[in-house]
C-alpha cells in the first residue's frame, strides 16, 4: 500500500468506487463541509474537497479535509499549482500528511481570470505533471524537489485529472500517460455527457495499456436545468455536452427526474467501458442528489475493504 | 521588440498638473516602431496636452524631442539643453528608457507617458502580440520555436491544460492555445515523440526571481 | 452680442470633396461661409497631428471630406481616414471637447449641391454646440 487509504485499498482490490465533490464554503463554517459530509459519507468512498474551484476563494482545501476526516470520512485533498509555488505546495503537502490526509488530487487549476480576483497574479511556477512527479518523489524516495531528504513518511494516493473533451483530442491519452508517468495513481476525468467520444478515448487509453497503471474514476455532473446544460455546452471551456443532452432536458415535464435518469443511463454504460474503475460525481450545489444516484445505480452499499 | 501603449490621457494630465513646462522625450527606437513613442506620437501628445490645458485656462509650454535610443546614456544626454528648460520630462520611451532618462537627469522630475506590455511581434499594421517572456532560458528548441513561457495563460511546460477547445485558450476565444500550435507544428515535423517526455521543473531564477538581472562581457568593457 | 459665426476647417479630397465644392461654386449654390477649404491628394494624407493641431489653433469644428467608401483613388485612403477620425475623436472627448466638432463625410464629385449640404449641416450643428471650449475659456480670438 502506497498511502494505506480507503480509496486505494477498494481500487487495488478491484472494486468499482465512488468519490464525489464537497466544496468548501465561501465563508468560515465549518457546518457547510460537515452537511455535505453527512450527504455523501455513507454513498460514496471518499470525498475530494475543491481547492478555490474556478478561482473563486474559498475555505481552504485542507481545512476542508480535517473537517470532514474528524467526521470520519475520507477525504482528497485538491491542490492546484495556480495559487502557490514549489515551497508552498511542498509545505502543505507536510502538512497534509501529519493531518492524516492520504489522498491527493494534483491540478494546473482554473486560470485566474474566471474567479472572484481576476486581477491576482498566477503563481504557476511548477505545472500539474511535474506536481504529481513531485509527491511521488516526496512519497516514495522521501526527497524534497531540490533533493534534500524529508524526516518522516509522505503516504499520499496520487491523483490526477484527465480531461478526453478538450482538444487536441488525439494527444489527450499522451497527457494520461504523462501523468500516469509522473506518478499518477488514480484519474479522475471531467465530466462525461459525450459518451461515444469517451469511449473512444478509453479505447486508446486502453491501447497503450494505461488503465493497467492507474485506476481511471469517469466524471459525472448531474444536470439540475434545461439551463445548466445549456450553460455547460456555451460557455464552459473543456466541456463537451451533445445537443440530444439538451434537448432532453429542454423537452424533459420534470428536468430534474430527466438529469438523474441520464445520470444513471450514463453509469450504467461507463459499468461496461473496460478500465473504469470507479466513478466521480461532482453535483455542484446539488449534493443531496447524490447519495439517490449511487442507490439507483445499483451501488450501494458501498463495500468494506 | 518592446511593445508599449500610450497611458490613458486622463492619467498624463492628472502626472502633469502641477507643471507648467515640459518636454516630451519619443524614442526612435522600439517604441516608434509599435507607433507608441516615436517623433510623430510626441507631437500628438503635445498636441492634446496644450488642447488640454487651454481649455483649462492654464497655460503649458511643451518642447519636444525624440532620442534615437532612450536606454542608452549617450543618445539621453543629448536632450541636456532642453530637460534644462523644464519643469518635467514626459518620457515616451519603455520603462528602460524612462529610467535611464532619471537616471542620467538626478534632479529632474521623469514621468512615464507609455506603459510598457511585452515583448513581441508586429503581426499586422496596428496589431502586436507577445511572443517573448525574457525567462532567461531560452527552451524554444524543445517546444518547436513556440514559447509556452511567454504565451500559455499558465506557462505550462507539459500542456495543454483541460481548457484548450477548438485550438483556443480557456480564458479567451481570441488567444490561441500555445499548446495546440506546438503540437500542430511538431506534427508537421514528425517530431511529435519530443512531448512524451515529461518536460522537467524550471530554474525561474534567471527569470527575474533570482533578483534583478545584469550582464557583463569583459571583452567589450573599456 | 454678435451671432457665432463658427470656424470650420475642412479637410477636402481633391478627387471628391474638392472638386463638389467646385461644382457647388459652378451652380452658384449658395452654403455657409465658415468653411476653410484645404486641399489633400487623398483624405488619406490626414494624420491625426493634422486635425488636433486645427483644434488646437482655434477651429471650432473639422471636417474631413473624402471619395465614397469604395470610390477612393488610392482604394483605402478613406478608411485610413475614418479610422483616424475616430480615434482622434475618442481622444478629444477624453480631454472634454465635444466629439461632434469632428466628423468625416463621403460624398463624389459630382454631388455639389451635397457639399454645400455638408457645409450647412456641419455650420448649424457648430453653431448649437457654440464656440470651440478652447475659444471659450481665455478668448483669443485674434490669435485664431
Amino acid at each position: 500500500m502506497k498511502s494505506g487509504s480507503n480509496l486505494e485499498r477498494l481500487l487495488e482490490s478491484g472494486q468499482f468506487s465512488v468519490t464525489a465533490e464537497a466544496g468548501p464554503p465561501k465563508g468560515t463554517s465549518s457546518k457547510v463541509v460537515q452537511r455535505k459530509g453527512e450527504l455523501l459519507k455513507l454513498c460514496c468512498d471518499a470525498l475530494n474537497v475543491t481547492d478555490n474551484q474556478t478561482a473563486i476563494v474559498r475555505m481552504s482545501s485542507l481545512s476542508g479535509c480535517v473537517l470532514l476526516k474528524e467526521m470520519g470520512v475520507e477525504p482528497v485533498l485538491q491542490m492546484v499549482v495556480r495559487d502557490r509555488n514549489r515551497l508552498a505546495l511542498q509545505s502543505d503537502i507536510l502538512g497534509a500528511a501529519a493531518l492524516g490526509i492520504r489522498n491527493v488530487l494534483c491540478l494546473s487549476g482554473d486560470h485566474q481570470k474566471f474567479g472572484n480576483h481576476p486581477t491576482a497574479k498566477g503563481v504557476y511556477d511548477i505545472d500539474s505533471i511535474q506536481f504529481i512527479q513531485m509527491v511521488k518523489n516526496m512519497r516514495d524516495e522521501h526527497k524534497f524537489l531540490n533533493g534534500e531528504d524529508i524526516s518522516g513518511d509522505v503516504p499520499f494516493f496520487i491523483g490526477a485529472a484527465a480531461n478526453p473533451f478538450a482538444d487536441p483530442f488525439e494527444f489527450r491519452v499522451i497527457r494520461l500517460a504523462k501523468k500516469v508517468a509522473a506518478g499518477a495513481d488514480f484519474i479522475q476525468t471531467q465530466g462525461v455527457f459525450d459518451m461515444p467520444k469517451f469511449i473512444e478515448w478509453m479505447k486508446m487509453v486502453r491501447d497503450r495499456g494505461l488503465d493497467e497503471k492507474t485506476h481511471i474514476l469517469a466524471g459525472l455532473i448531474p444536470i439540475k436545468s434545461v439551463g445548466m446544460a445549456r450553460y455547460m455546452r456555451n460557455n464552459v471551456s473543456g466541456l463537451s455536452v451533445p445537443k440530444e443532452i439538451v434537448d432532453r432536458m429542454a423537452d424533459a415535464r420534470e428536468p430534474k427526474e430527466e438529469g438523474v435518469k441520464i445520470c444513471l443511463e450514463s453509469i450504467e454504460q461507463l459499468k461496461e467501458v473496460d478500465g473504469i474503475h470507479g466513478i466521480h460525481i461532482m453535483a455542484v450545489a446539488w449534493e443531496d442528489i447524490v447519495s439517490r444516484i449511487v442507490e439507483e445505480a445499483g451501488l450501494m452499499p458501498r463495500p468494506v475493504v | 521588440m518592446i511593445i508599449a501603449e500610450m497611458k490613458p490621457i486622463e492619467e498624463i494630465l492628472d502626472m502633469i498638473r502641477s507643471y507648467q513646462r515640459i518636454l516630451i522625450v519619443g524614442c526612435k527606437g522600439c517604441v516608434a516602431v509599435c507607433s507608441t513613442g516615436g517623433p510623430k506620437e510626441v507631437s500628438v501628445l503635445g498636441s492634446l496636452l496644450r488642447i488640454a490645458r487651454k481649455k483649462e485656462g492654464r497655460d503649458i509650454v511643451i518642447d519636444e524631442e525624440s532620442l534615437d535610443r532612450q536606454c542608452e546614456p549617450e543618445f539621453v544626454d543629448l536632450a541636456g539643453d532642453k530637460v534644462a528648460d523644464a519643469d518635467a520630462v514626459l518620457s515616451l520611451a519603455c520603462g528602460a528608457g524612462v529610467q535611464m532618462f532619471a537616471e542620467r537627469f538626478q534632479d529632474k522630475v521623469v514621468l512615464p507617458g507609455c506603459n510598457t506590455t511585452f515583448l513581441g511581434v508586429t503581426e499586422e499594421l496596428g496589431v502586436w502580440s507577445e511572443r517573448c517572456a525574457g525567462c532567461g532560458n531560452c527552451i524554444l528548441d524543445k517546444t518547436a520555436g513556440l514559447c509556452p513561457i511567454a504565451r500559455c495563460s499558465k506557462q505550462l511546460l507539459n500542456g495543454p491544460c483541460g481548457g484548450s477547445m477548438n485550438g483556443k485558450c480557456e480564458i479567451s476565444k481570441d488567444v490561441d492555445c500555445v499548446w495546440q500550435l506546438i503540437i500542430d507544428r511538431l506534427t508537421r515535423l514528425n517530431r511529435l515523440e519530443m512531448l512524451e517526455e515529461i518536460f522537467p521543473v524550471k530554474d525561474w531564477s534567471p527569470a527575474g526571481h533570482g533578483g534583478p538581472r545584469k550582464m557583463v562581457r569583459e571583452d567589450l568593457k573599456t | 452680442m454678435k451671432e457665432f459665426e463658427p470656424k470650420i476647417i475642412a479637410f477636402c479630397c481633391q478627387y471628391c470633396a474638392y472638386a463638389a465644392a467646385d461644382l457647388a461654386g459652378s451652380m452658384r449654390l449658395k452654403y455657409a461661409p465658415n468653411i476653410r477649404i484645404v486641399l489633400v491628394p487623398c483624405t488619406g494624407r490626414i494624420d491625426v497631428i493634422h486635425i488636433l493641431r486645427a483644434v488646437e489653433n482655434g477651429a471650432d469644428g473639422v471636417l474631413v471630406a473624402g471619395c465614397l467608401e469604395g470610390g477612393c483613388h488610392f482604394v483605402e485612403g478613406n478608411f485610413k481616414a475614418k479610422n483616424r477620425v475616430r480615434y482622434v475623436k475618442n481622444l478629444l472627448g477624453r480631454i472634454g471637447i465635444e466629439e461632434e466638432r469632428v466628423e468625416m463625410f463621403n460624398l463624389s464629385s459630382a454631388e455639389g449641391p451635397r457639399f454645400a449640404e455638408i457645409a450647412n449641416e456641419m455650420t448649424e450643428r457648430i453653431k448649437t454646440l457654440g464656440p470651440s471650449p478652447l475659444r471659450r475659456e481665455n478668448s483669443t480670438e485674434e490669435n485664431i
